[in-house]
């Protein structure tokens, strides 16, 4: 029916052949070893932890903003959890509230840095958030590694059903509410709008600002849910975490995706796939034994390649668009 | 030695299932200035981007001085003497003027470095021989439109251009920057030089050219002198046909007041400004540009916070705090920079027109797409928006065309009070007809229309009572029947000059 709409389609069909490309070419360097049932679930369970972090930046990047302190805030979420443990907090469920209303605060922090105090682009005020959140994460676990975390808490990141970790359902049920979000609500539809012309979308009533706001929000939620599922997968917490680079894995999924840094643009869809590639990418560094150099060199081209087809994208899009003008 | 320093034959340009010139012609003399006249989408822009070596034309020749030229690209058409002020000015408003205007032309001293001293001397004699007194080594963003516009002149002159084109150069300017830019462009001309002057403003064209060339969807369609034609004769040549009115206006019954504002105050910007606007009528704001009648508007909107002051819809006072509170007591702002203000470019036409109203398209917690499809379908068609689908992205869209996007997202909010702030601005003679039928359609409806303009012949054409701004004061409110409803009178208040009874 539309032109727009069959684009967005073909885009997610590139990511999706894309990633089928690296699963045949993985499981034959693997001999078969990347299609066992239990390494392809391992896959999944990789994933959720950045797939769930992407869920707040690719909001953030529909707005042409971005929240450089997802990982650190993941990391100090799971960090309160375990100043908890270290005073003797049994209770999984004081500790889980403790943890989701902490990365929800810095979230909404970061949100008002924006809209409130009119700091220029999130760039500098969430990574200043990031620095800010991983000394904290060594100032509340005083710096050591805290184990012992109560089964309630490791729940979400240890356990399975049929073999599929909880985490990885949490994020397919958020990624589709988040859809239905994007695509069917007025606020959805608003987030796009606000990304691509503020002062347009605030003159046509919406309160650009608490859009915003309401992205960031959702975006220290999604961290704080990240950090349980980290708790779980590794039963620690460790605040040297916090510099690891989980905030740029988080945006290359996003755009890999087909979300652009100039905002506007971007689908959930897109984005679970851009993570289940890069989740796929870090598997197979550890079923071929890469060496971390390796693996990082290789992780930074892909950012890069998915940079520089965000760019092709958008000047391909411009010069069909200067064609099609009369 | 051709009679023409710039002469276009037979140019023909085709885009993907579009042909937007087709055998065009446009012959430019020494000294002369020619206007260039024609719809929105006749071809204008790409006339000029095939003068300046943007785009390179599929047939045709393009002669300078009557030596065949072949443009590749802008750096082509500009060594060769042809020049362009953009609509949408080149200008980095943090760098100085003297950086603006030697931008990719720096003179070097001894050591390849840049001699400022030299190059602010020439960008002061340059800027002044343009009749522009001004310190080039401010940034160039510290002036106004009227200083940036003579900036890119100013680049113009110094690369000796034989040829420049200007392209709707007054459209941003103030009444006294225009009869600068008039000044210059015929001192310009005196020096030699052939102007190209782009406008929708007939009575520019006719106070300005020595001769005028008319296009019609890509066509050439003839060149006249001015004295050997009129404004019928230039309308009916761009669309075609004869219009038979320019300002179709048709009358409402007067209501009640919709809306009164009471002694607006904004610091440095209103001082006590109240009126009354009614139902089933169009108040006209005239004024200079910078008169305050947008910054009223802002106020009024909750767009900008004001200092003190009161607003009654309905004979009830309302509290607005934002844009939100003013579309909930039934008030339509139609923003004068649709672009930036009105509409998200990159989003398509669906979502464009149901921006202010999301709440009333929806259905429980979500968007109601069906709804939003047959309102938008309609809207197309009432509004005559020339699209492929709803689902066309707004940024591809002619000026025109945009406009009828925004006044059809103010339509959707049930407003009673609308506000157009320069509603005919930028778009083509057939699109402004289609606003102001849209207007005498929301007057006839009982509602309330308030219509800022700064052309005179549109306020005079269209409204039912006309209030006149100057300095952020109000100065006069004029009735139709009033003998002072006329030209002469509303200048002369927009000027500070008083009416007597």
């Amino acid at each position: 029916m539309t032109k727009t709409k069959k684009k967005g389609n073909f885009n997610q069909l590139g990511v999706l052949i894309a990633l089928i490309l690296l699963c045949v070419v993985l499981s034959v360097v693997t001999g078969g070893r990347f299609l066992r049932l239990n390494n392809l679930m391992n896959v999944l369970d990789q994933t959720a932890f950045n797939a769930m972090l992407a869920i707040g930046m690719l909001l953030c990047l529909i707005t042409a903003g971005i929240d450089l302190s997802v990982g650190a805030n993941a990391v100090f979420c799971a960090c309160i959890g375990g100043m908890l443990v270290l005073r003797d907090v049994d209770n999984s469920f004081i500790i889980l509230i403790a943890i989701l209303v902490c990365g929800t605060l810095i979230g909404l922090i970061n949100g008002l840095l924006l809209t409130r105090l009119h700091l220029p682009h999130p760039f500098v005020s969430t990574l200043g958030m990031k620095n800010f959140l991983w000394g904290m994460a060594l100032l509340v676990t005083g710096s050591s590694m805290v184990s012992g975390f109560p089964d309630g808490v490791m729940w979400l990141g240890s356990k399975s059903v049929a073999g599929v970790k909880f985490s990885f359902i949490l994020v397919i049920i958020l990624y589709i509410i988040m859809h239905i979000l994007l695509t069917r609500t007025s606020l959805g539809r608003s987030i796009f709008c606000v990304g691509g012309n503020p002062e347009a979308a605030r003159l046509s009533g919406i309160h650009s600002d608490n859009v915003l706001t309401f992205c960031y929000t959702v975006s220290g939620f999604c961290a704080a849910l990240a950090g349980i599922i980290t708790i779980g997968r590794t039963s620690i917490c460790n605040g040297t975490d916090a510099v690891q680079p989980y905030d740029t894995d988080a945006i290359a999924a996003c755009i890999i995706g087909g979300a652009s840094f100039m905002g506007g643009k971007g689908t959930m869809l897109g984005t679970l796939l851009g993570a289940l590639i890069i989740g796929t990418l870090r598997n197979g560094f550890t079923l071929l034994a890469a060496s971390s150099a390796i693996q990082n060199i290789v992780l930074g081209l892909v950012i890069i390649v998915a940079v520089f087809i965000d760019v092709t994208r958008e000047r391909m899009e411009a010069k069909a668009r200067r064609l099609a003008a009369k | 030695m051709s009679e023409y320093v710039v002469e276009l034959k037979n140019a023909t340009k085709r885009f993907p299932g579009v042909v937007a010139l087709k055998g065009m012609n446009l012959a430019v003399k020494p000294g002369e200035i020619l206007g260039l006249i024609g719809e929105n989408g006749a071809g204008k822009s790409t006339l000029i981007k095939v003068l300046t070596g943007v785009h390179q034309a599929d047939e045709g020749q393009i002669f300078v001085d009557g030596v065949e030229q072949h443009f590749r690209d802008p750096n082509d058409s500009a060594a060769a003497g042809i020049a362009c002020v953009y609509q949408e000015l080149n200008i980095e408003k943090l760098l100085s003027i003297t950086d603006n205007i030697f931008i990719n032309k720096w003179i070097k001293g001894p050591g390849g470095l840049l001699d400022y001293p030299t190059m602010h001397k020439k960008a002061k004699e340059v800027m002044l021989s343009l009749g522009q007194d001004v310190d080039p080594t401010k940034p160039a963003g510290n002036f106004g439109m009227g200083v940036q516009q003579m900036i890119e002149i100013a680049k113009a002159v110094l690369i000796n251009a034989k040829m420049i084109i200007m392209d709707e150069p007054t459209s941003s300017l103030g009444e006294k920057e225009v009869e600068q830019l008039m000044k210059t462009c015929r001192e310009l001309r005196d020096r030699g030089i052939g102007i190209v002057f782009v406008s929708h403003k007939l009575e520019e064209l006719f106070e300005l050219c020595d001769r005028v060339t008319v296009i019609r969807d890509g066509e050439y369609i003839w060149t006249k002198n001015v004295s050997d034609t009129n404004n019928d004769d230039l309308i009916a040549g761009m669309v075609g046909r004869t219009l038979e009115n320019q300002f179709p206006k048709e009358f409402g019954t007067k209501g009640e007041c919709f809306l009164k504002a009471e002694h607006l105050e904004e610091g440095g910007v209103l001082y006590d400004v109240s009126f009354e606007a009614y139902g089933g009528q169009i108040l006209g704001f005239a004024g200079l540009v910078g008169a305050g009648r947008t910054e009223t508007m802002r106020a009024i909107f909750g767009a900008d916070p004001i200092d003190g002051g009161k607003v009654y819809v309905h004979g009830k006072e309302v509290k607005i705090k934002t844009p939100s509170d003013a579309i909930k007591a039934g008030i339509a702002f139609l923003t004068e920079d649709r672009k930036g203000q009105g509409l998200v470019l990159a989003q398509t036409i669906r979502t464009n027109l149901i921006l202010a109203n999301m709440k009333g398209f929806s259905k429980g917690l979500f968007l109601d797409e069906k709804k939003i499809l047959e309102s938008g379908e309609g809207h197309i068609a009432s509004l005559r928006i020339k699209t492929p689908s709803i689902d066309e992205i707004v940024g591809q869209l002619s000026g025109g065309n945009q406009q009828k996007v925004v006044i059809g997202k103010w339509v959707n909010t049930d407003a009673d009070i609308f506000i157009f702030d320069e509603p005919t601005r930028g778009i083509d003679v057939g699109a402004k007809v289609e606003v102001y039928n849209v207007m005498n359609e929301l007057v006839k409806q009982g509602k309330c229309v308030i219509m800022i303009s700064s052309e005179m012949p549109e306020i005079l054409g269209m409204s039912d009572r006309v209030i006149v701004m100057r300095g952020g004061k109000v100065m006069a409110d004029v009735d139709r029947d009033s003998k002072h409803f006329n030209q002469e009178d509303l200048m002369k208040a927009a000027w500070g000059g008083t009416l007597d009874d």
